[in-house]
Formats: C-alpha cells, sequence, structure tokens
C-alpha cells in the first residue's frame, strides 16, 4: 500500500476529477471544470512518482515528457473540425495503455503463480476492454478522417463471424481466470481487438460520435477494472466515474440525435438503414 | 466486511455518482463533456507508472513504458483539446447584456 499522505492527495484527485465532471455539465463552469481536472491528474502523477518506491525513473520520466509532448502538440495543431477524431485517437490510446498495464500485471501473476479469482476476472476484463477500445477507436478515426468509407460496413456472415468472437472472448476470459498465462492474456488483446473492429465497421458516419462516446465509457470501465488489478482507489474511481458518466452521455447524445443505441451498432446488421 | 466488498462499494458508489454529476448536462456541452471524460481516464498513466516502476525485466519494461506514453498523450492531450474546444465554445457564444444563458438551448 502506497503511505498515507499518498492515499490523501489520490483521494483529493478523486474529488478533483468529480469536481471536474460537474464543470464540464454547466456552460459557465466547463473551462473551470476541465482545468480542475488537469489539476488532479498532475497532483496524482507527481504523488505516484514520488511515493510508489520506483525503479526506473529515469525512462519512466522520459517516456511521460514524450507523451506529453505528442499529446499537446497533437491538440494544438489539430483543426477544430478535426477535433472529434483526435478524442476518439486519445481515447484509443487510453484503452491501449489499460490493456498493457493489464498483460504486465498479468505477466507479474504468472510469475507469482497465482492470484485471487477476482483479480484475474478484472484483469481479463481490462485487457479485452481496453483492446476493444483500442481498435474501435481507430476505426471511428478512420472513419471520421475520411481515410475509409464512412458507409457501414458489413457483409454476408458477419452476425456469426461477431457472434463466434464474442464467444471466444468469454471463452478465453474464462481460460485466463483458470490458467493465468501470458498467451491467454495475447490470445484475449487479439480477440478484443478483432471485436473493437467488428464493432465500429457496420456504424454510419453520422452515427460515429455516439460511438466514440460509447467507447470513452468503454476505455474508463476497463481504468476501473485495472485499478482493482493494481489495488489503486484513484484508477478505479477516476474510471468508474468516466465509464459511468460517458455510458449515461452516450445516451443522452443518441436521444438528442434521434437515435437509439442498439439502432446505431446493430441496424445494419439487421439489414435496417443507419445514416451513412 | 472483507476487502472484494470494499472495492466494489467504491465502485458502485462513484458509477451512481458519475451518473449524477452530468446527468443535467446541455446537449450543446456533448462533445467537450466527452472530451473532458476522455482525458479523465488518460489517469491509467498512474497503473502504468506503477508496473513500469515495478518490474525488473527488460522486456516488460520496454513494454510498460510504451503503456506510459500512450496514457500520458490520452491524459495531457484529453484535457488540452478539451480546453480549445471550450475557448472556442465560449468565443462562438459570448455572454451578452440580455443572453445570460448562452447554450442552454435544446
Amino acid at each position: 500500500m502506497p503511505p498515507v499522505w499518498a492515499q490523501v492527495v489520490y483521494l483529493a484527485a478523486a474529488v478533483c476529477f468529480i469536481l471536474a465532471l460537474k464543470g464540464l455539465s454547466s456552460p459557465k463552469t466547463a473551462r473551470r471544470g476541465n482545468l480542475i481536472g488537469a489539476a488532479g491528474a498532475t497532483l496524482a502523477t507527481v504523488t505516484v512518482l514520488i511515493s510508489g518506491k520506483l525503479d526506473h525513473l529515469l525512462p519512466i520520466g522520459i517516456a511521460i515528457v514524450v507523451g506529453i509532448a505528442i499529446g499537446t502538440i497533437g491538440a494544438y495543431r489539430v483543426q477544430m473540425t478535426q477535433m472529434p477524431q483526435l478524442v476518439a485517437l486519445f481515447n484509443g490510446v487510453g484503452g491501449g495503455a489499460a490493456a498493457i498495464v493489464a498483460l504486465v500485471e498479468l505477466h507479474e501473476i504468472s510469475e507469482r503463480g497465482g492470484a485471487p479469482t477476482f483479480h484475474l476476472i478484472a484483469t481479463a476484463l481490462t485487457i479485452i476492454i481496453g483492446s476493444v477500445s483500442f481498435t474501435g477507436s481507430i476505426v471511428t478515426f478512420l472513419k471520421l478522417q475520411e481515410l475509409m468509407t464512412t458507409r457501414p460496413i458489413t457483409f454476408a456472415g458477419y452476425p456469426i463471424l461477431y457472434g463466434l468472437a464474442l464467444l471466444s472472448a468469454i471463452g478465453f476470459a474464462v481460460f485466463l481466470a483458470l490458467f493465468p498465462t501470458m498467451v491467454a492474456g495475447i490470445a484475449l488483446a487479439v480477440i478484443g481487438a478483432g471485436v473493437g473492429v467488428l464493432l465500429v465497421l457496420p456504424v454510419g458516419g453520422a452515427d460515429v460520435p455516439i460511438v466514440i462516446s460509447l467507447l470513452n465509457a468503454f476505455t474508463g470501465l476497463s481504468v476501473a477494472a485495472s485499478g482493482y488489478v493494481l489495488e489503486n482507489p484513484l484508477l478505479l474511481v477516476g474510471g468508474t466515474l468516466v465509464g459511468a458518466a460517458g455510458t449515461l452521455l452516450t445516451k443522452l447524445m443518441a436521444t438528442a440525435m434521434g437515435r437509439s443505441l442498439g439502432n446505431t451498432l446493430f441496424g445494419a446488421l439487421k439489414g435496417g438503414s443507419t445514416l451513412g | 466486511m472483507t476487502e472484494a466488498i470494499t472495492w466494489l462499494t467504491i465502485f458502485v458508489l462513484a458509477a451512481f455518482v458519475g451518473i449524477e454529476v452530468i446527468s443535467k448536462v446541455s446537449s450543446t456541452l456533448h462533445t467537450p463533456l466527452m472530451s473532458g471524460a476522455n482525458a479523465i481516464h488518460g489517469i491509467i498513466l498512474v497503473g502504468a507508472i506503477l508496473v513500469a516502476g515495478h518490474t525488473d525485466s527488460t522486456p516488460i519494461l520496454g513494454l510498460s513504458l510504451v503503456a506510459v506514453v500512450l496514457a500520458a498523450i490520452n491524459l495531457a492531450g484529453g484535457f488540452v483539446v478539451t480546453d480549445r474546444m471550450l475557448q472556442m465554445f465560449i468565443r462562438k457564444r459570448p455572454v451578452s447584456g440580455g443572453d445570460q444563458r448562452p447554450g442552454i438551448e435544446g
């Protein structure tokens, strides 16, 4: 466990995230809310670096600086019309990061020779949801950037392939819970990546923002599960907040656009029309 | 109370808070809110730093550092792009004398 002062700072950061979401829901307080969120995140990052009793501080520091530089430059360079796809991309790399964190933790677990079942289930969930979010977000980025067709893509047997992918995801998740090995983890990541692509391909261009919001909620859930795996309450709270708020936001966005979520995701598969 | 139940309690309460705090969002703020929430889950950076700092295997360290870079992109880029979005939002809808509540239509 981290020292008490660090845990108090994590709690403060979690409160910052709640205030950030609260602020962001009203025009007058939105900018301040976003800054409060950024302050909480900065506080938490500095705290983990100081209190974590970490090795490899130099390469970690360099990696943080590189990531901040890429993210900030990307965010400043982007045109206003391209902001949604940039958000999709940021969401995707976040999901990818969560999946990698869970894979690394799985490696530690397999070296230790096992972990409680709940831990393994949460690990499997983090890997799969993180990978779905990663590839799903990349496909939404390609669609919005018009690097691929914005029309819904389906083909004969699509629902069957979809079903098989979901079933094998569940199968490998159970397998991982019983036999925690890296092979199972990597297989799960690959299947999750496939499910992510299958999830977004049938979605028409006009509906893509709804799906970005859904994938955003997915990444939140995956971060929440990783919080349980790493026994870090801040990741659990931050991830859960985004998972819950993101799910409601997805529903609100769909309603505002006069769409149902089910129709957005599966409309093209049923042969119905999705907005292209 | 077992430890697992404690974690489950935190999870359930946080889920209700997450739903409750944004339930009154105006539809013009949907995209910035999504972007801000997206930045918040970049906090996985803390997890990536922890796993990177606690491994003694070089390939695993390399993998963890990739996660650190990706998470830092999500976190920093997310907050910056949200701020830019909101700046435009405020500029586009200036608060004038008669209209004290910009953007609360729909």
